[in-house]
């Protein structure tokens, strides 16, 4: 018998007004994508601080895709150029500290972009299911505690 | 006023006014050539020559630039008169035996064949100046002007070469009472090939505009023209219409104006764009004067039309065959994928009228006939009984062959293609969404769909909210529709907001920041980035506050707090982390 495929646990963080609507209509519309994400809506990509990342790896999982609005388009005028901000500097981190910064994924869904989706949702899969389980031990992060404190301050203005 | 007689006939007038002015309001005929009521007399045809029997110059007087005075006594048709005028037209016609204006007045006065010598049978030209004197006092260009002397005079540019003087506005060819003068501009051929758009830079919008008003095209516009061309150097040219418009309405210093209003709603009813057909170059749009789309169709059925609702040829004929095309541009890979629901139905209205007014063939070459509205179907079967030909098969291609228009199609009923020699074809385009839809949705936070519509909040449920709160969608911004499903969605979208204004209230979501003012240290991190000014700092208490009125509840400032302590009401870090401990916790699928 062939070794059982390695299934990616991956939490995406989706804004309410574009990428968790584009999600909901690929599901609507019956589009072929993986079941490893989970979702938490957040109202705004901008809301996902980057200790929500770290938790995120922390109990467990293999990749975070954050996704929001295209710049220029957020409900919230400018939320998601934050998010860029904060996950452009999260990346560069996460690889000090030993995670590959390719498990985080940074996306712009428009709410009319179902496809655009499942298309991402798949190849966000497939290349977390080619980096393997994150080994979160052996980063230094691990032991240190992280849901009660920030570890990633706001970069000023 | 003085009191002065015509003809026996005692009148009053304004000092200033000409004896043509009072006699032509009094409705004494006096004939004139040189005469234009927005140009400054001339008094070079001599045609409208009367006596002056007594005023303080008596004798044959052109009436045109004689001005009234006390006790003046004119007689326009006296026998002396009537031999002047006939020596004038005598010499009018020998020099212009052609042209049909001077034809007719030679005629009224007896006079049939030139009594003198012709020079020139081609010549169209009477030298009444009518052209020289628009260019000069109206357009104010100075193009033209009178060349030689005696039988050697003639109108023209310097040395009769091209000049740049010239705009192009084409004020002489519409003075000119013969049709003399020809343009022949790159943008006088623009303006030929829009026939059924504005002939003129004033016009009515359409005949229902409200208000209705007309408005002048600037970039048509004479004084417009000139006063951009010439940086402000020439501000005063032409004016015509402000000269002829009684009521003094004609005001060409009004400007766009922006307007600052406090609203409580929003309706965005921003429409479609028509495509334009040429785009698609098999179907020859705008290289063959009868290939339409079906908005000139409809102005060209229209009474209040350039026709009058006479359906005919660009050269004037009444078609034998019409050939209408569905689908152009819709449901195309190529062009827009989306079906324009609306094509069918006009397509089939315009072929009712065709087929009425003409008794033409009318031939209608579909994919598939979306007659889905209340009475449609019906109509789709009355139009057939009309004798409406229905071929199933898109129409592939409208070529010229020795001038005549024939379409190329294929008739899937029998599994052939076809070649259709038609007099006109009409394109039944569809619906675009406007090109700079894109800024609009911006403006107002609305998200569009791929084919470039605005998005409806829910297609079933809130089809004319939008995920901004008091912004609503009307019509065919949000997705093509015809006038009845317009005027729907329109109506709702009117009773939602005016649903939101009689409350006079708003409910705002709870979803808002929250700072709890203990523990801020009021660094004022978070002052600067809210998009919505809804963080402010108490300068008494050293604390940020969040103003919940203003708060979206986006959560930015929550993410980006040092001290983690600005709470996201239904999204705080407690909940979200419990939700991805939660998510984790259990094995994924």
């Amino acid at each position: 018998m062939a070794e059982e495929r390695f299934e990616p646990r991956i939490i995406g963080f989706l804004c309410n007004w574009c990428t968790y609507a584009a999600a909901d209509t690929a599901g609507v519309s019956r589009m072929k994508q993986p079941p490893n994400i989970d979702i938490i809506r957040v109202m705004c990509s901008g809301r996902v601080d980057p200790t929500f990342v770290l938790k995120a790896f922390r109990e467990g999982a293999d990749g975070v895709l954050v996704a929001g609005c295209h710049p220029g388009d957020c409900h919230y005028t400018e939320g998601n150029y934050k998010t860029l901000r904060r996950m452009t500097l999260l990346r560069r981190m996460l690889e000090q500290f030993g995670i590959e910064p390719e498990r985080l994924r940074l996306e712009w869904i428009s709410s009319a972009e179902a496809p655009k989706w499942a298309q991402v949702a798949r190849e966000f899969t497939e290349q977390i299911r080619a980096l393997g389980p994150l080994n979160w031990k052996g980063t230094v992060l691990a032991g240190l505690p992280i849901a009660a404190e920030h570890v990633c301050p706001e970069v000023s203005e | 006023m003085v009191t002065l007689t015509i003809n026996g006939q005692t009148l009053q007038a304004e000092e200033g006014q000409t004896i043509l002015e009072v006699a032509r309001r009094s409705g004494i005929e006096i004939p004139t050539l040189c005469y234009h009521p927005v140009l400054p007399p001339d008094g070079s045809c001599r045609l409208c020559t009367v006596e002056v029997l007594a005023g303080s110059r008596p004798g044959l007087q052109t009436a045109c630039t004689y001005p009234v005075e006390e006790g003046l006594e004119v007689q326009t048709h006296s026998p002396r008169v009537v031999e002047a005028r006939k020596v004038i037209l005598g010499l009018l016609l020998s020099r212009t035996p052609n042209v049909p204006l001077i034809q007719d007045m030679a005629r009224e006065y007896g006079i049939t064949e030139p009594p003198f010598p012709t020079e020139n049978p081609e010549e169209k030209c009477v030298l009444c100046g009518r052209c020289v004197r628009a260019c000069h006092e109206m357009v104010k260009a100075g193009a033209i002007n009178f060349a030689n002397r005696g039988l050697d005079r003639r109108v023209g540019p310097p040395f009769m070469q091209k000049t740049r003087v010239c705009i192009g506005c084409g004020a002489c060819t519409i003075v000119c009472p013969t049709g003399a003068i020809e343009i022949v501009l790159k943008q006088a051929a623009e303006y030929l090939a829009k026939p059924l758009g504005p002939t003129a830079a004033i016009y009515v919008p359409f005949p229902q505009a409200i208000p209705r008003v007309p408005v002048i095209d600037t970039d048509a516009c004479i004084r417009f023209r000139q006063n951009d061309r010439t940086e402000g150097e020439i501000s005063d040219a032409c004016g015509a219409c402000a000269m002829v418009c009684e009521a003094g309405a004609v005001n060409f210093e009004q400007q766009d104006e922006i307007l600052d209003l406090d609203v409580g709603a929003i309706i965005v009813a921003t429409g479609f764009e028509r495509p334009n057909p040429a785009f698609l170059p098999q179907y020859s749009y705008g290289k063959h004067p009868d290939v339409l789309d079906s908005i000139e169709f409809e102005r060209l059925s229209n009474a209040a039309g350039p026709t009058k609702g006479q359906i005919l040829t660009s050269d004037g004929r009444v078609p034998k065959a019409i050939a209408f095309i569905h689908c152009v541009g819709s449901r195309d890979e190529h062009a827009n994928r989306y079906c324009s629901r609306v094509c069918c139905m006009h397509a089939m209205k315009q072929a009712h009228i065709a087929k009425e007014r003409t008794g033409a063939d009318v031939y209608e070459l579909y994919m598939d006939i979306r007659a889905f509205g209340k009475g449609y179907e019906e109509f789709y079967e009355r139009v057939q009984r009309e004798g409406v030909i229905f071929i199933r098969g898109r129409g592939a291609e409208v070529v010229q062959v020795g001038g005549k228009l024939v379409v190329k199609a294929e008739d899937t009923g029998i599994g052939r293609p076809l070649i259709l020699p038609v007099d006109m074809v009409v394109l039944c385009t569809g619906m675009n969404p406007p090109h700079d839809a894109d800024r609009v949705a911006r403006l107002f936070g609305i998200s569009r769909s791929a084919d470039g519509f605005f998005m409806e909040d829910h297609p079933k449920l809130r089809p004319f909210q939008t995920a901004t709160e008091g912004v609503f969608l009307a019509g065919t911004c949000q997705a093509p529709r015809d006038v009845p499903d317009t005027v729907a969605h329109a109506a709702a979208a009117a009773s939602e907001a005016l649903k939101l204004l009689s409350r006079g209230e708003v409910v705002i979501s709870p979803q808002t920041a929250y700072i709890p003012a203990e523990l801020c240290s009021g660094c004022r991190v978070c002052n600067a980035l809210c998009p919505y000014n809804a963080i402010s700092f108490d300068e008494e208490r050293k604390v940020s506050v969040v103003n919940e009125a203003l708060c979206k509840g986006c959560g930015t400032c929550v993410a980006a707090c040092p001290s983690g302590i600005i709470v996201g009401k239904h999204f705080t870090d407690e909940q979200i982390l419990v939700q991805i401990e939660a998510l984790l916790g259990t094995p994924a699928a």
